[in-house]
């Protein structure tokens, strides 16, 4: 009885965690089954080369470019934000701030990333992109910079979190041993204790950049619904994320070639985000090989 | 150890060589040392002898290695490190504010308990030193490293492979590569901390080989635990318990016929 | 200048840059929520939360959204917490290491990185359309149930991963069987760090947005639910639906609805936070 009790126990566990593969499985599907219907009608290359973006217009165009363009440039804006004041903080935190500081610090810099993101697209489109039309006279009420801008604060501690924790799995005794010979705190940081937490630190901006991709909200609040091929950060553009959201508030048919784009944008995002996940879990597996 | 100011690299470390020919005195005076509310050092004077090697002995957690780290400051970095009292190399309080730590520790090299090379090449690992310190010369480079390989006697092992990572090396490799690091900025002071602690008996015994010859040339301090490994190599022997200094001299007088109780319990192996 | 004083001179300055970034994330923090309760807090009322949305911004409250919420709250937790917890369980107590428990982790790390819009669109095929929930609570409670669960499962596998084995080493040596261990010694050892790793997803689930527009979920719903086959809206939709209005009558009510939202997230990172630290100081 006990035996069998138990055995029911562990196949009802089991389950649960095949429900994880499940998930998988049931996104590739779905997106591959709405995006081979996609692409019956759409020729492939058109969708990478066409450089015109108009699906719910009258003359339709399905070039997934303008919105490639825009994801890219904003999550360019992002982490050229976040990677500067990201790592700074976490080789400032790891290297030198005392630890009451540091243990104070840090998860306070992490509620940054418990912030729901509607809130950072009020913030871009209310706040940040008045003031930096003070600054740029002829910055759009829609941009991609201030929506850049904002979610670069928005990962920062993406980056300061996981880059110190891989900064502190560096062995003190090699730090002493820079010091020892007369090495600055900075010297000892970049020379030292970067190169060694080097592969961790690689991690913490994979997943950043991946993150940044797939971030919807905030464009789609403060970036705009314009697709359009450009690398001006002054304009509204349309990024994937905010399209998919565009035509999920509109009327569209369930079967239509208009539903179906959005899983055509949407697999194309997943491949995106799943070549940058899988690269970082090969770097954090090698990683983990190299401390053990 | 007064911040001089040099035209140019090479040059300062030349002017550094000059002061080898000089031994340098070491003098400490009424020194005592705080973690937050715990004393770990309660009031120490000590002069170390010049071209010597003088071991510290003494029970875990009787004060040794903070008393040793403090002769090139490594202490600065803990949070709640506390110091009191007077410690003059050459003349000179090293504690001052215009004493520039950085040079402080060029001046005073220091190897540790674990071997602990960088994850580099065995080139770079001894080329550190002079690299941070701005020098791009690299036939000065060159010519130091190997010097400094040889004399850590590790030269002929290496001499093929300096490109290779130092961690591929042994344990008893890697502490030498690190003595070599240390060298190759030629420091007049060598602090040891434990350097045989995790290496077998045949690599400690190189070590120690290592240690008689470099006396010749440098003012050296080793903290060990090993009774046998002070007496074969120290010229002098400095005993401590619980933040005290219980006895200081030579190390032929502190084995053989120590003043102290204390000291004989401990170097009987009574207590420890 | 030698090198030595340049080489001091570049740590120093380094330093304060380090201090600057560190504060510049947190100022700007405060920056954002000063001006959010500027523009919100008076507001803020008992009507607020209590009234319908309406087409005028000053008679609008948020008392769907707000129920919708809770709704999708308490289901994403009925769904996600066993569902989660059990497979967490499994990896770390049961699963040899084989080739599916490789695949299974390799796959657990990467839905953990798969954006949440993605999400959105599995839940509007699967759940939506085949099985004909329509944009229900339910539907929305089950896409973002899938949404966190890697998140309970990391979380909660790091508690177990923190219990002593010692402890099970006792239990088993007393003749309790596997599952006996695991519910009466494991689970009750590592439930504060659980709690913790699903409170912050919880957090997370309160928070979304994206993966429920595509879902289905309303911008305006006249009625709370009242069952899980209802239509919802959810405060982050009636925040982004607000924000979307020219008017400026409704951006002060973003701002208001924004100060609650803030405040349920908070507070729920709050208690995340002290049982964290409460349960960390048990193992010390």
């Amino acid at each position: 009885m006990r035996k069998i009790k138990e055995l029911v126990i562990e196949k009802s566990l089991f389950t649960s965690a095949l429900v994880t593969i499940a998930v998988t499985v049931g996104i590739i599907l779905v997106l591959a089954v709405e995006a081979v219907r996609f692409f019956s009608e759409v020729s492939i290359l058109d969708f990478f080369t066409d450089t015109q973006w108009t699906p719910l217009f009258t003359e339709k165009h399905f070039g997934i470019l303008p919105l490639l363009s825009g994801t890219l440039l904003t999550s360019f804006i992002a982490i050229a934000v976040a990677l500067p004041i990201g790592l700074s903080i976490s080789i400032y935190l790891s290297e030198y701030a005392p630890r009451s500081f540091r243990k104070t610090v840090k998860p306070l810099l992490e509620l940054l990333a418990a912030v729901p993101t509607v809130v950072y697209g009020f913030f871009a489109l209310i706040v940040v992109t008045p003031f930096l039309q003070e600054i740029i006279p002829n910055l759009s009420g829609f941009n991609s910079l201030s929506a850049g801008i904002v979610m670069g604060i928005m990962i920062i501690p993406y980056v300061s979190s996981l880059s110190e924790d891989a900064l502190h799995a560096v062995p003190q005794s090699l730090r002493e041993a820079s010091y020892g010979m007369g090495a600055t705190k900075l010297q000892t940081a970049f020379k030292v204790a970067v190169p060694a937490a080097s592969s961790g630190i690689i991690v913490s901006i994979i997943l950043a950049i991946s993150r940044a991709i797939g971030e919807t909200m905030i464009v789609a609040i403060a970036a705009g619904q314009q697709p359009r091929l450009t690398l001006d950060p002054t304009v509204p553009i349309e990024t994937i994320t905010a399209y998919i959201v565009q035509v999920s508030l509109g009327d569209v048919q369930h079967g239509s070639i208009e539903y179906r784009t959005i899983f055509a944008a949407g697999i194309t995002l997943f491949v995106l985000t799943f070549l940058l996940n899988t690269l970082s879990y090969r770097i954090r597996k090698k990683y983990h090989l190299k401390y053990e | 150890m007064e911040p001089t100011i040099h035209k140019n690299n090479t040059q300062d470390l030349k002017v550094n060589e000059v002061l080898q020919k000089k031994p340098p005195t070491i003098e400490v005076k009424e020194v005592k040392v705080w973690y937050d509310d715990f004393m770990a050092i309660k009031g120490i004077d000590i002069a170390i002898k010049p071209n010597t090697v003088t071991a510290f002995i003494g029970p875990s957690g009787c004060g040794k290695s903070t008393f040793l780290r403090l002769f090139n400051r490594m202490n600065d970095y803990i949070d709640g490190y506390k110091m009191e009292g007077k410690i003059k190399i050459n003349g000179k309080n090293i504690n001052k504010k215009k004493v520039i730590v950085e040079v402080l520790r060029k001046e005073i090299g220091m190897v540790f308990q674990k071997p602990n090379p960088f994850p580099k090449s065995i080139f770079e690992n001894v080329a550190y030193g002079l690299k941070i310190q701005g020098i791009k010369d690299k036939n000065f480079i060159q010519k130091r490293v190997e010097k400094a390989l040889k004399q850590a006697d590790l030269w002929e092992e290496v001499k093929d492979n300096l490109k290779k990572s130092a961690l591929a090396l042994s344990g008893g490799q890697q502490q030498r590569l690190c003595i070599a690091r240390t060298l190759a900025v030629e420091p007049s002071i060598i602090l040891m901390d434990e350097p045989t602690s995790a290496l077998d008996p045949i690599s400690t015994a190189k070590i120690e080989d290592l240690i008689r010859e470099l006396k010749k040339k440098y003012t050296i301090i080793i903290v060990t635990h090993n009774m046998q490994q002070a007496s074969r190599i120290s010229d002098y022997t400095a005993f401590f318990y619980i933040g005290d200094l219980i006895e200081y001299g030579k190390t032929k007088k502190i084995f053989t016929n120590p003043e102290k109780k204390q000291t004989e319990n401990y170097i009987t192996g009574r207590f420890g | 200048m030698n090198s030595i004083q340049k080489n001091r001179l570049k740590d120093q300055l380094f330093k304060f840059w380090g201090i600057f970034c560190t504060l510049i994330g947190l100022v700007l923090l405060i920056v954002f929520i000063g001006d959010i309760l500027i523009d919100g807090i008076s507001r803020i009322d008992w009507g607020f939360i209590t009234d319908l949305p309406s087409r005028k911004a000053e008679k609008s409250g948020i008392y769907t959204a707000l129920m919708g919420s809770i709704w999708i709250l308490l289901l994403t937790s009925l769904i996600a917490i066993p569902v989660g917890v059990a497979a967490a369980i499994y990896l770390e107590e049961y699963s040899k290491k084989n080739w599916l428990s490789g695949l299974l982790e390799i796959n657990i790390s990467n839905l953990a990185g798969v954006p949440s819009i993605i999400y959105g669109l599995l839940g509007l095929e699967v759940f939506v359309r085949i099985m004909s929930l329509g944009a229900s609570v339910l539907a929305g409670s089950l896409t973002l149930s899938l949404l966190i669960l890697p998140i309970i499962i990391v979380a909660t596998r790091e508690a177990i991963k923190a219990v002593p084995s010692s402890i099970k080493d006792a239990s088993y040596a007393l003749g309790a069987s596997k599952w006996q261990t695991i519910w009466l010694q494991i689970l009750p050892a590592s439930g504060g760090g659980i709690l913790t790793g699903v409170i912050l997803a919880l957090s997370r689930a309160v928070g979304e947005t994206a993966p429920l527009i595509v879902v289905g979920a309303l911008a305006y719903v006249p009625f709370a639910p009242q069952n899980p086959m209802d239509e919802f809206s959810v405060l982050p939709i009636q925040i982004f639906n607000w924000i979307s209005r020219p008017q400026h009558g409704f951006i002060e009510n973003a701002a208001a609805a924004i100060i609650i939202l803030l405040l349920i997230t908070f507070i729920m990172n709050g208690i995340a936070v002290y049982f964290r630290n409460k349960w960390q100081q048990k193992w010390k």
